[in-house]
Formats: structure tokens, sequence, C-alpha cells
């Protein structure tokens, strides 16, 4: 029944019937709407989630193979780690971030942007410089793995989140919004129908008074006329005192 | 006639030298060491040889860095061991030994210098076996021009600085041209006083000594392809001795790919099967010039082992020395290369070491 649910205040007219359905038709609308948000953003969910799991696979096999390229350089050069870095003066191996939009959610990106040469190429010039080089090169791709896992673990982390509050939405408007108006709605109309009731009842009574005050009415103005009959019948036969009476007076 | 009176001064030390010798691994413990599946077993399998017990007292989890410090350690002490009861010309010899590492240990302080950062923390990253008394003394300079003033006046290096460069240079030159710049006149003066010393260290410290600076001119050029070097820089580095000297260093400093330094190779009967089957490598889809470079590395040090195994085979001469840390360096490296392998769990290539006996 109406008042089953939980309902909005709101007083049972039918200014406030229209508001409300058009609000639950918003609603509804809305419940799609985001019911197909969450279907997209949920699919790029599993496609980054795929993503996520063969770029960790990747990044162990690569970060394998980049720390035993390191053993390498350790075999042939010896310690390199202290000439390296205090060789090196800019960063060749850089992280551009960029966004993603999907469907109205913003994924940060990153890209690699490698700046070619280097400034440590003379090390392990005497010994070991190719392994340098190598390693170099193996670490810089285990770095890109990096950056790539990075970019789909952060729009993984987002994209979690904003699929939570999107289905948390679409709960909301499902189980406790629509519901609400439907209440509301139905609360109005039984309203308006007691009302339109009662109302009904109302003139029926009035119609019905109105009646009887005629019925009354006419039963009394028989009576009067049979009275006057009669009367007329009894002064038909003795004398009529004409003075007796009196006309009304009449007033022109 | 020195085979006569070299008993009186070094036959004790050449004795204990060649006791260490044979205290080397030996294949067995290879084979024994390679099977190992964590780096606990291989500690195990390492106390049962003549290292002993020198991880004993490292606590678990060890860390290659570990084993190979530690191993580094017990070549230290018999060097220092040797030293100390060495003689002249014996003590100069071996001090000459010391100065290739040496060389290493004030070029990371220039770059520490140059850098401003506090050089004390680095006298932890030195090669132990390049540790001179006087090297804290270097850390007070705060710039280059002092450091090169205290390198001249403070260590045993000083004519090899003095000769090739100015305080000027170590500002603006690359650390790893100065590097090899010295370390160039290192090799050339250990060259010329090792014919000071008899005939027969001459000849074995030559024939050892000619490779090495065969070995570093041919690095050089190869790592210097594609980079800002230029050919005469490269050309300054060549040091003047060795078999590829002079024909060969001229080809090599004009060189261009790894084909023409093959071409130079060619020349030279041992060197010649440096770049055999290296077509082969390349052909495996290995990665291409890394491919051949790194085999190449492979087979320097396989060179290398086998001179400084033949330098046992002369007696009455200070070569063993020599080759014995040589020889425990490469030990050190197989050691620690198997440790490695262990740790990341490559097994493939665990056999990739090379085996001294």
């Amino acid at each position: 029944m109406s008042g089953a649910g939980p309902r909005e205040n709101v007083f049972a007219t039918r200014m406030a019937l229209t508001n409300t359905k058009l609000r639950l038709k918003g609603a509804e609308t809305g419940h799609s709407l985001l019911a197909k948000k969450r279907d997209a953003l949920t699919t790029r969910f599993r496609a980054i989630l795929r993503k996520v799991d063969e770029a960790k696979r990747k990044m162990g096999r690569v970060m394998q193979l980049a720390s035993f390229s390191m053993a390498e350089v350790t075999y042939t050069t010896g310690d390199i780690s202290y000439i390296v870095q205090e060789q090196a003066k800019l960063a060749t191996f850089r992280v551009k971030a960029k966004q993603e939009n999907v469907s109205g959610v913003l994924l940060p990106g990153f890209d690699v942007d490698r700046v070619p040469g280097s400034d440590f190429n003379l090390t392990g010039l005497g010994r070991g410089g190719q392994q340098v080089l190598r390693a170099k090169e193996v670490y810089a791709k285990a770095l890109e793995t990096l950056v790539e896992l990075a970019s789909l673990q952060t729009a993984f982390t987002i994209l979690d989140e904003v699929i939570r509050a999107t289905n948390r939405r679409v709960n909301a408007i499902e189980h406790i919004i629509i519901p609400r108006l439907d209440n509301t709605i139905k609360y109005i109309i039984s309203e308006l129908d007691e009302m339109d009731r009662e109302e009904f009842f109302r003139l029926k009574k009035v119609q019905g008074k109105k009646k009887r005050d005629a019925g009354k009415a006419e039963r009394q103005a028989i009576t009067e006329e049979e009275g006057l009959l009669e009367r007329l019948d009894v002064q038909q036969e003795p004398t009529v005192d004409l003075l007796s009476t009196k006309d009304e007076d009449v007033i022109f | 006639m020195e085979g006569l009176f070299f008993n009186v001064n070094n036959g004790f030390l050449e004795g204990i030298v060649r006791g260490y010798k044979s205290g080397t691994l030996t294949q067995s413990h290879y084979a024994s060491l390679t099977q190992c599946e964590t780096l606990e077993d291989f500690r195990t399998q390492l106390s049962a040889t003549d290292y002993g017990n020198f991880l004993a007292n490292e606590p678990s989890p060890l860390s290659t860095a570990t084993i190979a410090d530690k191993a580094t350690q017990t070549l230290v002490d018999q060097f220092n061991f040797l030293r100390s009861n060495s003689v002249e010309p014996l003590s100069k010899f071996l001090d000459y030994i010391t100065y290739g590492y040496m060389i290493d240990n004030v070029v990371l302080l220039i770059t520490g210098t140059l850098h401003e950062r506090d050089t004390h923390e680095l006298l932890e990253r030195c090669h132990p076996l390049g540790i001179f008394d006087t090297m804290p003394a270097l850390c007070v300079a705060t710039n280059v021009e002092e450091l090169y003033q205290s390198v001249l006046v403070e260590t045993p290096l000083a004519p090899y600085f003095r000769d090739c460069l100015s305080a000027a240079d170590l500002d603006d030159m690359n650390i790893e041209i100065i590097r090899n710049t010295v370390y160039k006149a290192y090799l050339e003066d250990f060259y010329n006083y090792v014919s000071t010393i008899g005939s027969t260290t001459a000849e074995v410290m030559q024939g050892i000594l000619a490779f090495e600076a065969d070995r570093r001119t041919i690095n050089i050029t190869i790592n210097s392809f594609d980079t800002e070097l230029t050919k005469e820089q490269r050309a300054k580095l060549f040091p003047a001795i060795g078999r590829l000297f002079p024909a060969g260093n001229n080809a090599l400093a004009k060189a261009d790919d790894i084909d023409q330094v093959r071409q130079v190779c060619e020349n030279v009967g041992e060197y010649r099967s440096f770049f055999d089957n290296s077509s082969a490598a390349q052909g495996n889809g290995d990665l291409g010039d890394f491919g051949v470079a790194a085999q190449l590395e492979d087979r320097f040090f396989r060179m290398e082992v086998h001179l400084n195994k033949l330098a046992f085979l002369q007696q009455f001469q200070y070569g063993v020395f020599y080759s014995y840390v040589k020889l425990k360096e490469q030990e050190i490296r197989n050691i620690t290369w198997i440790a490695e392998c262990i740790a990341q769990d490559a097994r493939d290539r665990v056999h990739d070491f090379i085996p001294i006996f």
C-alpha cells in the first residue's frame, strides 16, 4: 500500500504528482545511463586486469634478465655503480604523463620518452663496455615494462574506485530512489483518490439533502394546496365574510 | 745465473705462492659448486675448499656481493703476506701489481672530487689491493687542482699522471679517458720494468703484459664505436706495447666496425681464434655485435687464464706472483658468477665461467 515504504514528504497535490513523476522518469533514465557506464567501465576494467596480469608476468621475466645482465657486467668489469652514478648528468629515460577518457573517467597513462645517446657510454672502455651497454639496454627495456605496468596499475585502481562509486549509485537509484519515488507517487495517487471519493461522497450527500429538501418542500406544497382547497370548499358552503379576510397588499 | 741466487731471497715466497696456487679450485670443486641449490649449500661447499670458513661469520641470507668481498679479502690477505715478506726487487714487482688497482681507486676519487662528493665514503669502495697508506690524504683535496697535486706528491702513480695529464685535463676530460690514459702509461712502465729484472721474468711477464695491452687496445676500439671518442683520442689510449703494436694499433685506430678489428687480429696467430665462429653466434640471432663482443670478452678471459697458467711452468721468476693474483681474481669472478647464477636461478648459464685448473 501507499504507506508501506518510505516516501517523500510532499503534499498530495496534482502538481506534486506531476513533479514526482518527472523525477521518477529522470531517475530511470539516470539509472540506465549509469548502468551503461558501469558496463563500459567493467569491460575496460577486465581488459586492464588482463593486461596487468600479462605485464606482471613479463616484468618478472624482464627484471630477471636485467639483473642477470648486471651480473654479467660485474663479472667482466667489476663495480661500476659509482662511476655510472656520477657520469650521468641528464636523464635519458623519461616518463611522460597523458590522460585518457573512458566514459567520463580520466585515466592517467605514462609514456616512455627515451633520449638517444648516453652519458656514460665510455664506461668500461678498457674492459666490458659492451656488457655495460647491453645491461643498459636490458634495463631500459625493463623500465619500459615497469612504466607500462605503472600506468596499468594506476588505471586499475582508479577504475576500481569509479566502478564502485558507479555501482553504489546504480544500486542507490535502483533500490532507494526509484522505490521511494514510486511510493510517493502511489501515496499521492491514493491521497488524491481518497480526496476524490470524499468529494464524491460529499457531493452525493449534498445532492441527497437537496433531493430530500426538495421532496419535503413539494410535499408541503401539496398539503398546503390541499388545505387551501379544503378551505375553499368550506368557504363555499358558509358565506364568506369578505371583510374578515384581507388581501395582501399589492406592491408595485 | 739468476736461477742460482733466486732462492736466497725469493725461494720461500715462491714456495708459498705455488702452495697457494695448488689451493685454487679444481674442476671437481666447480662441478660440486654448480650443483648447489641455494647459497647456503654454496657456503658449505666452499668451506670444504681452501677458502675454509671465510663465510662463517656472515649472517644469512648471504648476498653474492658479500661472497665476492670475502673472497677478495682472502686474496688480499695472501697478497699482503707475500708483500710483507718480500725483499727488493720482488717487493717492487709486487708494488707494480698493485698500481693497476691503485689507478682505479685514484680515478674513483677523482670522480668523487669532480662531482664534489664526500670522498671519504669512497674509500670503502676502493679495491683493497689498490689501497696505499697515503690514500686518505687524497680525500683532503676539495678541488681537482689540489687533488692533482696530492696525487703527484702522495702516490706512486705520480710519473704516470705527470707525463700524461695536466690538472686542467682532469676537469674536462671524460673520466674513462683519464683512466685509460693512465693505465696505458702504467702498462708501458710495467713492461719496461719487467725487462730489467731478469730474462725469465721478462719472458713470462712480457707475454702476459703484451696480451693485456692488446686486449685493452681491442676493447677500446670496439667500445668506442659510435661514441664521441674521436679516432685521434682513441689512438692515444692504445698502449705502445703488445703484439699488435705498431701496425695493428694503427689499423685499429682507423677501424670503423668489428670486421676491421677482426682483420687486424687475423695477423696475429694467437688472436685469430677470438673472432672464430663469431659469425655463428650472429647467425643464432644473438645480439649481433653485442654477442660477438660478449664472446670476445669471454675469450680474452680464457686467454688470460691460459697465459697465466703458463707462467707457473717456469721457475725462478716473478711472473708467478702476478699470475697467481690474476688467476685468483678470475677464480673470485667465477665464484661470484656461480653464486649469481644460483641466486638468480639461471641454471643454463651457470657453466659460463672459466675453469682454471
